[in-house]
């Protein structure tokens, strides 16, 4: 899409809730109104019952109310700012889920699949890193908070 | 200023949250939390190691030579993990 002083304008929404999100709505909700946009990518991310080689029964996460959704606009602005995007939509849950709960939702809308697959992959990319959440897992020997991988930080240095 | 602390650190502190007003010569974040070691034994246990704490100020992330000042929002959390 192209705004009225001929720059490229890209939709974005970003939303921090508890409740659970509707996947077909949102993606349906990327595109609507808008018959530039060739292809809708998305990535769904779901607690596992299982981490760190233990059994997961619930899973909490914590964030940064005011950051977290200034952290979750800049990454999508420079999501947007590397690929012609027409739209994007994050959705990131906190408090307490359990095994197969959705926990985030990305959403990227563009002209072609090769933006939006690789601007989804770069927004999950950077959001593990770059976004304030901390998850705190409840396994058989107590509760224990899930630390950082490196392999996100690689995965993320390399965008 | 404003302290906030998440996660395991909100837990070693005991606090979410707290306002402090640390003497002048306190001008960057490791000021500040060497200033805070010195509050108490939680505050101690809490950052007795600094390499698994990150820091944002002002709601943007940060480092432990950043400058603040009394009116900034200082948060001190471990490394994220969303998504």
């Amino acid at each position: 899409m192209t705004g009225s002083d001929g720059t490229a304008t890209c939709r974005i929404d970003i939303a921090v809730q508890t409740e659970d999100f509707d996947v077909g709505a949102a993606i349906t909700a990327a595109a609507a109104g808008d018959h530039g946009v060739g292809g809708v990518a998305s990535f769904v991310g779901l607690v596992r019952d299982q981490g760190g080689g233990e059994a997961v029964s619930a899973m909490t996460l914590e964030h940064y109310p005011g950051m977290t959704e200034k952290a979750l606009r800049t990454i999508a602005d420079e999501a947007a700012r590397r690929w012609p995007l027409d739209a994007v939509r994050i959705i990131h849950r906190f408090g307490r889920l359990l095994p197969g709960e959705r926990i985030v939702l990305v959403v990227t809308a563009s002209a072609h699949r090769d933006a939006a697959f690789d601007a989804c992959r770069f927004l999950m990319d950077w959001l593990k890193t770059k976004a304030p959440f901390w998850k705190q897992e409840e396994t058989p020997d107590g509760e224990r908070w899930v630390a950082a991988k490196a392999e996100d930080d690689i995965a993320a240095d390399r965008w | 200023m404003k302290l906030l602390y998440f996660a395991w650190l909100r837990q070693r502190t005991g606090l979410a949250e707290e306002t402090v007003s640390p003497p002048a010569e306190v001008r960057t974040v490791a000021e500040l939390v060497e200033w805070l070691r010195g509050r108490g034994p939680g505050y101690a246990e809490a950052f007795a190691d600094l390499r698994p704490i990150r820091v944002a100020v002002n709601q943007e992330f940060a480092r432990f030579d950043t400058a603040i000042g009394p009116g900034d929002e200082i948060a001190l959390f471990p490394p994220v993990t969303g998504g």
